[in-house]
């Protein structure tokens, strides 16, 4: 048998499907805006709402007060309990999540377009009238301890923890929105009202919504739901300085496999340099099975099960980052490879061939992203998240089209910091250089 | 309710949601057919995106690996991306990136699976390169040996680096006396170390053929077209009629109750965790495994649930409380109870607390109301489910490789809306029963 199909599809493989999504932009009767697309085959509705501002909002002394908070929005509204709350949203079939991250409190709700009228008021409930009863509070707060406490016993949270504390310092970006034991204890009832009037006001509000809804009742949705927050949240924090040392910061803790997790500083979205970036990631640690270093560390070497790296642009801070798990005796050989790698790409770029391969994997794989209510209403949050208009869906295949070799070589020269690349180890490496190395 | 990290690792260890079990209005979209070679096919159309995803479902699983081969069956699942007659090493992942998609594979107890997802016009390429790989692979020492590292890094990853794994392990070693479901999908680490070219080649060549795979496409595709596909591809491939039937040794009667208790410095938050042996689904026959899915979230399923009223709102003494139960096995599965404390409280308290939580629920019986609120949640379920035709895709490749019929997966729905309460109460007096369980603790290293 031959692979007749492999020519043929080479052929066109240039040629990527498009992603069809036709985005409104809704405005409410009282002012807020929102992205929709309308999908009736289905009789539901996925609806996505961003706080921005997150957990970096917290008040001085009060980490981990926007956490505990987002916690308690599911823990009592209105006239409802805890468990009262939780029956009303079975009986509906409507799933409602909080969930709080450095840059946004999320806000997900999945509702069938029968009970719509129902979920939006418990969901209006959750976000104006949350109860923070003394009982839940001290539940959610005994869950949070307990994660804390958890983190500190698991190598990978352990790894993150330490090098944001490197990177970023006394920045809320340096710690973890949990929150310390001492500052999750310490935490009152007016705390969690204040984390609340913080985060939830309607000058940082985004909103994505797909399935069986009009505009118009889009807008009216809105209105009850979010127009009776207060017009200002607390200012937004600065923008983190970055500052991450060279060398290697080892943190004792005894478990077989070393974690690892590196980096150094990166480039924000709306870089003109961006989707080169993108492609260079790609190619050195982004892209599967195929990338350099999955080549070189797994496929070569056998010295680990995944090695990735990824650009992280936040809103306050950029970071390009990357993580790698091995044996203790082996840690050093997978750590030896990485910094050769990135500093083969620093002085070399990559080439046409490989150029060619991530164009056409990162403009194929885009429009198969678009594949459900849930997952689009989350890119249409995304998209607002950085700014960016409603016909970048069309315009962004070609932007990484245009990417040229000579484009990564330069930015390749830019910004990647081989010497600078900071690696966290945790576990109880062998044979990791001790010039290198700095114990925590 | 904040999410528990840890409790998402345990989660991991035993089962995936039973809610993702449910409902199928999309049956009209699904379609089913039989290649000539024996091999099934199953489509599910959705149409909304240009998007297609093909799995290969293998009826072989961990389970069905020779002893002291331990962990062959995903050792091989890894193998599979190397070389074949056709294909360099790595190129059929890298063929598959080039046309903008993404694969992967996974292996169970009782299947393995091959999946990628292209934009649909990519379809004849994936079946063409996954048909190529079913029989013609072609391996060197260096990659046993190198690849052997990989699953080695893995299994540290997944196990040796998680307390929760490694007690997970011992648990099912417990439960099991006779049945490989005892033993763990990426095997234990000794014989890990010891699996051999011969290993792998001699598990693909016994159960790698069309008679025994299951290909189930989920997309904008219709039936004509994978149909078309499918016979200028696997079509083509012979059975192999030296397919053993596929019989399992079995477990004795379970008399003798176990407890155990695994230490570990790393644990930072200690739990009770017991399992019962449990009915699975059957084909034909999931009446029981209906009642007791349900059982399990009127138990354990979230902030309503009998445990977490009595052990959390209630008495307050614990900050997790869960039920789990897996229905799709091939053989007896299990159903299992997880209690973690808070702090102050002893697991020997916690655990008192669950066996009297558990002796008031026989008593007191099934809350109406609460079965009515899961019922419309499976009921919505099957609305929300059309959302995603991978979901859906899964479902129907999983419940054929492990015996049951597109038959048995269209009336599940049907089946859990038909479960009464006394169904409900029948399946746990059954299922309670001490002398088929395992009760273990997980402890910190200096815990008394």
């Amino acid at each position: 048998m031959r692979l007749i199909y492999a020519l043929i599809l080479t052929v066109i493989a240039a040629l990527p499907a498009r992603a069809e999504v036709d985005i409104q932009e809704v405005t409410s009767p009282g002012g807020i805006t929102a992205w929709l697309v309308e999908e009736p085959s289905i009789p539901f509705v996925a609806l996505e709402i961003r706080f921005r501002g997150g957990a970096s909002l917290d008040a001085p002394g009060k980490r981990g007060a926007i956490n505990l908070m987002t916690g308690l929005l599911e823990e009592g509204a209105g006239e409802m309990d805890a468990r009262a709350f939780s029956r009303a949203t079975e009986a509906l079939a409507t799933n409602l999540s909080f969930d709080v991250s450095d840059d946004a409190l999320s806000v997900s709700a999945r509702f069938l377009t029968e009970n719509l009228a129902p979920s939006i008021d418990l969901l209006r409930a959750a976000l104006q009238e949350p109860r923070f009863d003394e009982d839940a509070i001290e539940r959610v707060r005994g869950q949070v301890i307990s994660n804390i406490q958890s983190n500190q016993k698991d190598p990978n949270k352990i790894a993150q923890q330490t090098f944001d504390r490197i990177a970023f310092g006394d920045h809320p970006y340096g710690s973890s929105l949990n929150g310390t034991l001492e500052s999750v204890a310490g935490l009152t009832r007016d705390d969690l009202l204040a984390a609340h009037r913080a985060v939830l006001a309607r000058d940082r509000i985004i909103v994505g919504a797909v399935g069986d809804i009009t505009p118009e009742e889009l807008g009216q949705m809105l209105d009850k739901l979010l127009g009776g927050l207060p017009a200002e949240g607390a200012p937004m924090p600065p923008r983190a300085e970055v500052d991450i040392p060279s060398g290697t910061t080892v943190v004792d803790f005894a478990t077989p496999q070393s974690v690892a997790l590196f980096g150094q500083p990166g480039l924000a979205q709306d870089d003109p340099d961006w989707f080169t970036a993108t492609v260079l990631n790609h190619v050195l640690g982004g892209g599967g099975f195929e990338s350099r270093l999955m080549t070189e560390v797994r496929e070569k070497r056998g010295l680990t099960y995944g090695v990735y790296s990824y650009l992280a642009p936040r809103d306050l801070a950029e970071t390009y980052l990357g993580s790698v798990s091995s044996s203790n005796d082996r840690i050093a050989d997978a750590i030896e490879v990485i910094r050769a790698e990135w500093a083969k790409a620093a002085a070399e770029g990559i080439t046409q061939e490989e150029l060619d391969a991530a164009k056409t994997y990162i403009t194929g794989a885009y429009p198969l992203r678009f594949d459900g209510n849930t997952p689009i209403a989350n890119i249409l949050v995304g998209m607002q998240m950085l700014g960016l208009p409603t016909d970048y869906i069309a315009t962004r295949n070609d932007r990484v089209e245009a990417v040229t070799l000579e484009d990564v070589k330069r930015v390749a020269a830019e910004l990647l910091e081989p010497e600078n690349l900071h690696f966290v180890v945790v576990g109880q490496p062998e044979g990791l250089e001790a010039a290198d190395t700095a114990q925590e | 309710m904040i999410r528990l990290p840890m409790m998402a690792a345990l989660v991991a260890t035993l089962f995936t949601a039973p809610a993702a079990q449910a409902g199928q209005t999309e049956n009209e979209a699904v379609t089913h057919f039989t290649l000539d070679n024996g091999m099934e096919v199953v489509v599910v159309e959705d149409h909304r995106a240009p998007v297609v995803q093909q799995m290969v479902w293998y009826r072989a699983g961990s389970a069905d690996e020779p002893k002291g081969s331990s962990g062959v069956a995903h050792f091989l699942e890894h193998l599979l991306f190397k070389a074949t007659d056709k294909l360099e090493a790595g190129e059929f992942s890298a063929t598959v990136a080039a046309n903008g998609g993404r694969d992967n594979a996974f292996t169970s107890y009782d299947y393995t699976a091959y999946y990628q997802r292209v934009a649909a016009d990519r379809l004849g390429l994936m079946m063409e390169m996954e048909a190529d790989r079913m029989k013609n692979i072609r391996l060197t020492p260096e990659n046993i040996e190198t690849e052997r590292d990989v699953i080695l890094e893995e299994r540290n990853q997944r196990t040796e680096n998680n307390p929760a794994a490694l007690f997970s392990e011992q648990l099912n070693a417990a439960q099991y006396l006779n049945h490989r479901y005892g033993v763990p999908i990426i095997g234990w680490k000794h014989e890990m170390e010891e699996l051999d070219l011969e290993d792998a080649l001699s598990f693909y060549e016994l159960y790698y053929s069309p008679n025994n795979a299951i290909l189930v496409v989920s997309g904008d595709v219709t039936p004509e077209e994978v149909r078309e596909l499918a016979e200028a591809t696997y079509g083509q491939i012979p059975a192999n009629p030296a397919l053993p039937e596929r019989l399992r040794t079995e477990e004795p009667p379970q008399i003798a109750e176990r407890r155990l208790i695994y230490k570990d410095a790393r644990v930072a938050q200690p739990y009770v965790r017991r399992s019962y042996l449990a009915q699975e689904r059957d084909s034909g026959e999931q009446e029981e495994a209906a009642a007791l899915l349900l059982l399990s979230e009127l138990l354990g399923g979230g902030t309503t649930s009998y445990l977490a009223e009595k052990l959390q709102f209630d008495a307050q003494i614990a900050n997790y409380t869960g039920a789990f139960y897996k229905a799709d096995t091939l053989d007896d599965t299990t159903f299992d109870l997880v209690v973690l404390p808070v702090p102050g409280v002893s697991l020997q308290q916690a655990e008192e607390a669950l066996d009297e939580a558990l002796a008031q629920f026989m008593e007191a019986g099934v809350d109406p109301e609460h079965l009515e609120r899961l019922k419309a949640q499976l009921r919505a379920d099957q609305i929300y489910a059309r959302d995603d035709a991978d979901r859906v895709a899964h479902r129907y490749g999983s419940a054929l490789a492990i015996g049951l019929t597109v038959e048995d997966v269209q009336a599940w729905p049907d089946v859990l809306q038909a479960v009464t309460a006394e169904d409900i109460m029948q399946a746990a007096r059954d299922l309670f029963d001490k002398r088929a369980s395992v009760t273990g603790w997980l402890m910190k290293e200096d815990a008394q």
